[in-house]
């Protein structure tokens, strides 16, 4: 597969220093095990892993610690042996420096690994089950983003995928770590790219190498020979290692604005993934290490480390010798798209680089001037967006016109701030931008959630009440019928003798109750406030015949009685008489 | 004379004629409700809370349509006026003190081991966003909760505090830098 394929070319693009020999000097190193690891449950694009061991737990060098929580999600396995100090909020690599939860991982220095289950012919297995292997081996996309990449092969099952592009182009200034990973593990990763081909079965497979690289295209041409994989070399410029740039320069296919490379029939994958493929499926190891490189003026051994996931980075940095009084900005990831960390927080499966810049190598930027329309940025926009117009939009917070120049489309890889003769910022006022549309945008689902939520509530409050009302007039309803029905059966029994003497008796209440005055009502009342308190009493000590108390009560209350009711009797007497 | 009146006969055919149009249109035409009213409560945070002096946000949606100012609704904040004002077509106003103060999103947040189970709370969450029954430890759906306030009066043991959001990696946002300045102040002062 010598002969090189036909390549594109991308619009815009740079080209800042390199600064990539810095750190490939001294091979691949191994630094000593680390006494603590910090492992954060999201090292990844999706939702958190949930953890599935405790605190006080031992656990054995790649078992599995967390597991994936919905679709987008990885799961976490131990990178070394050891004891479970705590799962709590930790230091956790991103431009926030806000904590993240994490699992505390104390090493006992045995490194024993747990009992792992390589696959030999995974030629005969079904994709599926390949898939299930990537999946459980809790493998990210090891180029930056950490998309899960067992759901990114899986992203649009309904197209047809039919180019596989491998990501090892590694455009960034400073960064060295998948030129590091070619040239010592060029076999392997031809491995992982099969297995990856054997999931897709695409017509092809294309690996892009910046010309930067001539180390690692040798050892990944010659791991190559007579496989179906094309190891191409692309020209250096700034940013070719986009994922939808790579694409563009490899097949001359655009990923449209708001789609996926599978849109197009593309996957893409980088280099780093397919080695952790290989490991995942040909191994049975989880994805527990990874190439970090480790560069920087403020580093006495610039060089690469194959270093645990969750290993702190200071210890890293002590590997490589920092000085830290010439240490002014200690950045994640490359000069251009990396953000500032804090050396407490760990290496993740997406950290490709730490760099302890000096003073002159990451120099505070100058203040920005206003900007004079040069247009320099749109001729390095390799998203062919308009960074002037983003920038006064961005200024004015017109959100809705920076949507409709494509904000969403920016990749943010810094080209524009980087050419730009006033200095502005403009990648953090587009990621600035960017975040408040988001937030907008979640504001406004949640309060659509939560008027539907209102709406429900009232509807239900108002089926309630109608309920409450159709009961009380089922029960009036029905207690007029039995009214009616025993008004009937008065009248029907009329006619026998009984009832006779109750009209009359009924008549001559009603009379004596019309006929009293006030005073004779209320003694009628006094008389019998007395009876029912009597009853009370009698009542009391029938329950408690040996109370007392209640013996002694009977007598004064059955005097009061007589007297009230003597009383009432004169007074109706007189009246009558 | 004649040219007065053939000029009003016209005006008052053309008049019958348009008057005609209209009045079929205005029952061919008609729109059922205010939409005017569904647009503005599409704007408003729908966190319930009622210190517009409005029970709900529907009403104040409708109280605006009728008049009443945009600037009454302190959940939502500049952002909110700002909205209004654009859909509206007036000037945006300064928050009304007098309804509250724009706060950081808050959650209710329940102290459980003080919490009695006495229901009232659930009764008065707009959302339904509190869990529990009688006699039985109560919590808050945080995802749910929508901050208005609305359950800490009825707490008899007071054990409802409101707090703001926290940030995480999740919800963080890159603030925007400053503005590029032009630097002529420096240029006046040498």
């Amino acid at each position: 597969m010598s002969a090189q394929p036909r390549i594109w070319d991308i619009p815009g693009g740079i080209h800042p220093p390199e600064n990539k020999i810095q750190s490939t000097a001294r091979g691949l190193e191994h630094p000593s095990l680390p006494a603590r690891l910090i492992l954060p449950l999201l090292q990844h694009i999706g939702s958190r892993a949930k953890p599935v061991v405790n605190a006080g737990d031992r656990v054995l060098k790649g078992q599995l610690l967390a597991v994936t929580d919905g679709k987008f999600s990885c799961s976490l396995h131990a990178p070394t042996s050891g004891i479970i100090s705590a799962i709590e909020n930790a230091p956790y690599p991103h431009a926030s420096g806000l904590h993240e939860p994490a699992i505390i991982l104390d090493s006992d220095g045995e490194d024993r690994w747990t009992e792992l289950q390589p696959t030999a012919g995974w030629r005969s297995l079904e994709p599926v089950a390949l898939l299930d292997l990537i999946d459980s081996a809790g493998i990210s996309g090891l180029g930056g983003a950490g998309f899960p990449a067992a759901a990114k092969l899986l992203s649009r099952p309904d197209h047809r995928i039919d180019t596989l592009v491998i990501n090892a182009a590694e455009c960034e200034p400073y960064i060295t770590a998948d030129d590091m990973c070619m040239r010592h593990y060029a076999t392997q990763i031809i491995t992982g790219i099969q297995i990856l081909s054997h999931i897709l079965n695409p017509e092809r497979v294309l690996v892009g190498i910046e010309d930067n690289k001539p180390e690692a295209i040798a050892a990944m041409r010659a791991a190559a020979e007579g496989e179906p994989v094309s190891i191409i070399e692309i020209p250096t410029k700034y940013p070719s290692g986009g994922e939808k740039q790579l694409i563009q320069i490899l097949t001359g296919r655009e990923v449209p604005s708001g789609g996926l490379p599978a849109d197009i029939g593309v996957l893409c994958q980088n280099v780093g993934t397919a080695l952790a493929v290989h490991d995942a499926v040909v191994l049975g190891r989880p994805l527990i290490h990874r190439v970090v490189t480790l560069t920087g003026a403020a580093l006495e051994r610039p060089t690469n480390v194959m270093a645990l996931i969750g290993t702190p980075i200071h210890e890293l940095l002590a590997f490589a010798g920092l000085q830290p009084e010439r240490l002014h900005r200690l950045v994640m990831g490359g000069p251009m798209m990396g953000f500032t960390v804090d050396s407490a927080a760990p290496v993740i499966k997406t950290s490709n680089c730490l760099l302890a810049g000096t003073i002159d190598e990451l120099p505070p930027p100058p203040p920005p001037l206003p900007c004079i329309r040069c247009g320099l940025c749109a001729e390095a926009c390799p998203a062919e967006l308009l960074p002037q117009q983003l920038h006064w939009f961005a200024l004015g917070k017109d959100y809705p016109q920076l949507e409709r120049y494509n904000l969403f489309d920016c990749i943010e890889c810094g080209a524009c701030a980087y050419v730009c003769p006033s200095h502005i910022p403009l990648v953090h006022q587009y990621r600035a931008a960017k975040s408040e549309i988001r937030s907008i945008e979640l504001q406004h689902s949640r309060a659509d959630h939560s008027r539907r939520r209102f709406e429900e509530r009232q509807a239900r409050l108002e089926r309630e009440a109608e309920q409450r009302e159709r009961d009380r007039q089922a029960r009036a309803e029905r207690a007029a019928r039995a009214k009616a029905a025993r008004e009937a059966k008065a009248a029907s029994e009329k006619d026998t003798p009984a009832p006779v003497a109750v009209a009359p008796d009924l008549a001559r209440i009603q009379a004596k109750n019309s006929t009293l005055t006030p005073e004779q009502k209320q003694l009628k009342v006094a008389a019998s406030t007395a009876r029912m308190a009597l009853q009370r009493a009698r009542k009391q000590l029938a329950a408690n015949p040996d109370n007392l108390d209640l013996q002694a009560q009977i007598p004064p209350l059955e005097q009061a009685y007589a007297d009230a009711q003597r009383a009432f009797e004169q007074a109706t007497s007189q009246e009558g008489s | 004379m004649s040219i007065v009146l053939t000029a009003i006969v016209v005006l008052l055919v053309l008049s019958l004629i348009f008057g005609a149009v209209l009045g079929y249109a205005a029952v061919r035409f008609r729109v059922e409700g205010d939409p005017i009213v569904d647009q503005i409560n599409a704007l408003l945070p729908q966190t319930q809370c009622g210190q517009c002096g409005h029970p709900g946000c529907r009403p104040y949606a409708e109280a605006i349509a009728n008049g009443e100012p945009i600037n009454r609704c302190p959940p939502g904040g500049e952002s909110t006026i700002q909205a209004l004002a654009d859909l509206l077509d007036v000037e945006p106003l300064p928050l009304d003190g007098e309804h509250g103060e724009a706060k950081p999103p808050m959650v209710a947040y329940i102290r459980e081991d003080e919490c009695i189970g006495c229901t009232k709370c659930i009764q008065a969450c707009p959302v339904d966003a509190i869990l529990g029954a009688a006699k039985q430890m109560h919590t808050v759906i945080i995802d749910e909760c929508t901050g208005c306030d609305l359950c800490v009066e009825p707490c008899p043991v007071d054990c409802i505090d409101m707090l703001p959001l926290p940030v995480t990696t999740q919800n963080w946002g890159w603030i925007a830098p400053p503005p590029p300045t032009l630097v002529a102040d420096q240029r006046g002062v040498s």
